[in-house]
């Protein structure tokens, strides 16, 4: 096996798992919209590392940093619901890549590329990944109560602020890292794909998460497998892996 | 924000408020509530819809921002049962699940469970699968974690059948008396207020009347209250 295609996969399964992970909080409230335009607004940012050649993910984490304070922002000074702003959002970031993006570079903006990293982002990668994990598992309990209603939350003396807090950084981290893997356009498919698959089949939360989680890394994993195989692009044969998966689970669905 | 006072042995308050007054989106929702709830009583905020209830449940809990005081005995331990949780069926989660988001434990929750009529086996079932019925009383076991002596209940369908002989009424007065509990009970129902409550405080936006519900509850404070349509207002007994 050759080094490239490990590296490729390492980061392909951290960055699947934990999106899956971290999804199944997302999907609960509708925030699995929000990191579709979370991931286009991404785009500049991308196009900005490609220009001056750094990395992808960090040219793009500012940007979903942006895309949080905007949304937020929205949301307090107008009644419109979030997707509409969202969607705002997501059309401008686009506009202003291609104001700019050189065409013959637009192909790695939109469905990335992970068959090419390095050692270095490798490890970091990998490292950002677990830390974020963690973090999720941490606050786990606390945003489900918050998902469920902010009333009991803060009834339970939750710090609500705090913790939507290490939640969106912890959803920026997962974003700026998946356009690396699958590009601006379909990073909202990693932490929802997975996580809808996962609801189908479970009955509690242990088979929710254990089966979102799973199937985000089994997704990366076949993808770029086939990539190897085959020299289909690695983005979009993940997404479309997991695609497979969730009409697997319809099947199974109870009900 | 909630402040807190000593409980001296010749007045047994629990809850004092003072001028109370709630403004949401600039609107007056609450305006000028004064009252006090004694410990072990069962108090009902009655009023029309949109009234400000819920809102005022809110307040107390500290959730809200408010004008006034508020002001609860300390060691006052509060479980909260809100109206309804509709985000709650997005998430696929056992009934035990729902109980460790609130750090009960099986054994904890097994015996809450027992409280309030539901078996064993409700462990292990989808919160997304209960019937109405069985989620509330699920709602009901889930504010009785951590054992507190207060318990807020958010307008209970009156209509629901949570199972067996017992309305939801039955299975707080008996909760009231195993558990030592004072209730403040909202709801638009006048024949809960009259079958279960001591003591009455009359909400639409302004406080129109309180006291104790036979006393208060005059043909004169209810079409205050409602409206001129209140033609019944005599409790029947079934």
């Amino acid at each position: 096996m050759n080094l490239q295609f490990f590296l490729s996969l390492i980061c392909g399964i951290f960055i699947g798992g934990t999106a899956g992970y971290l999804g199944t909080l997302m999907l609960a409230k509708r925030m699995a919209l929000v990191a579709g335009p979370l991931g286009h607004l991404t785009l500049p940012g991308i196009a900005l590392a490609l220009i001056y050649g750094f990395d992808v993910s960090l040219g793009a984490f500012p940007f979903v940093i942006l895309g949080i304070v905007l949304i937020w922002l929205f949301e307090m000074r107008t009644k419109l619901p979030i997707e509409a702003l969202t969607a705002i959002v997501f059309a401008s970031g686009v506009a202003i890549a291609f104001l700019f993006l050189p065409i013959e570079q637009a192909e790695m903006a939109l469905i990335g590329d992970i068959t090419k990293v390095s050692l270095r982002e490798a490890i970091i990668t990998a490292i950002l990944c677990f830390l974020v994990f963690f973090i999720v598992k941490k606050i786990y309990p606390q945003i489900t109560l918050i998902n469920i209603s902010e009333d009991i939350a803060k009834a339970e003396k939750i710090n609500v602020k705090k913790y939507n807090f290490l939640y969106l950084g912890a959803i920026a981290v997962i974003v700026a890292l998946g356009v690396k893997m699958v590009g601006g356009l379909l990073t909202a498919a990693l932490v929802a794909i997975p996580v809808c698959a996962a609801r189908n089949l479970s009955k509690n939360l242990f088979q929710y998460t254990l089966l979102a989680t799973s199937f985000g890394i089994i997704s990366a994993f076949l993808g770029i497998l086939i990539f190897e195989l085959t020299g289909f692009p690695a983005g979009p044969l993940i997404i479309l892996t997991s695609a497979f998966f969730f009409l697997i689970s319809l099947i199974f669905k109870k009900r | 924000m909630l402040s807190f006072f000593n409980m001296n042995n010749n007045s047994n308050s629990i809850l004092k408020v003072k001028n109370l007054n709630v403004k949401l989106d600039g609107e007056e929702v609450i305006k000028d509530l004064s009252f006090e709830v004694k410990e072990g009583n069962v108090l009902t905020i009655l009023g029309p819809n949109g009234a400000g209830k819920t809102v005022f449940l809110k307040t107390l809990l500290g959730v809200l921002p408010y004008q006034g005081e508020i002001k609860w005995a300390r060691g006052v331990k509060i479980g909260y049962v809100p109206q309804r949780l509709p985000f709650i069926k997005d998430i696929p989660m056992s009934v035990s699940e729902f109980f460790k988001l609130k750090g009960a434990w099986q054994e904890e929750t097994k015996e809450i469970l027992n409280l309030v009529g539901l078996r064993e086996n409700f462990l292990n079932k989808k919160i997304g699968e209960l019937s109405s019925g069985q989620f509330q009383r699920i709602l009901v076991a889930w504010a009785l974690v951590k054992n507190p002596n207060v318990l807020l209940f958010d307008e209970p369908t009156t209509g629901i059948d949570i199972g067996g002989e017992e309305t939801i009424y039955t299975l707080l007065a008996k909760l009231k008396e195993k558990r030592n509990l004072t209730i403040l009970l909202v709801t638009h129902d006048l024949s809960v207020v009259y079958k279960f409550s001591n003591f009455v405080v009359c909400l639409n936006k302004c406080p129109i009347c309180q006291g104790k519900p036979k006393e208060v509850l005059t043909l004169e404070v209810l079409q205050k209250l409602y409206g001129e349509e209140v033609k019944f207002y005599k409790h029947h007994r079934h």
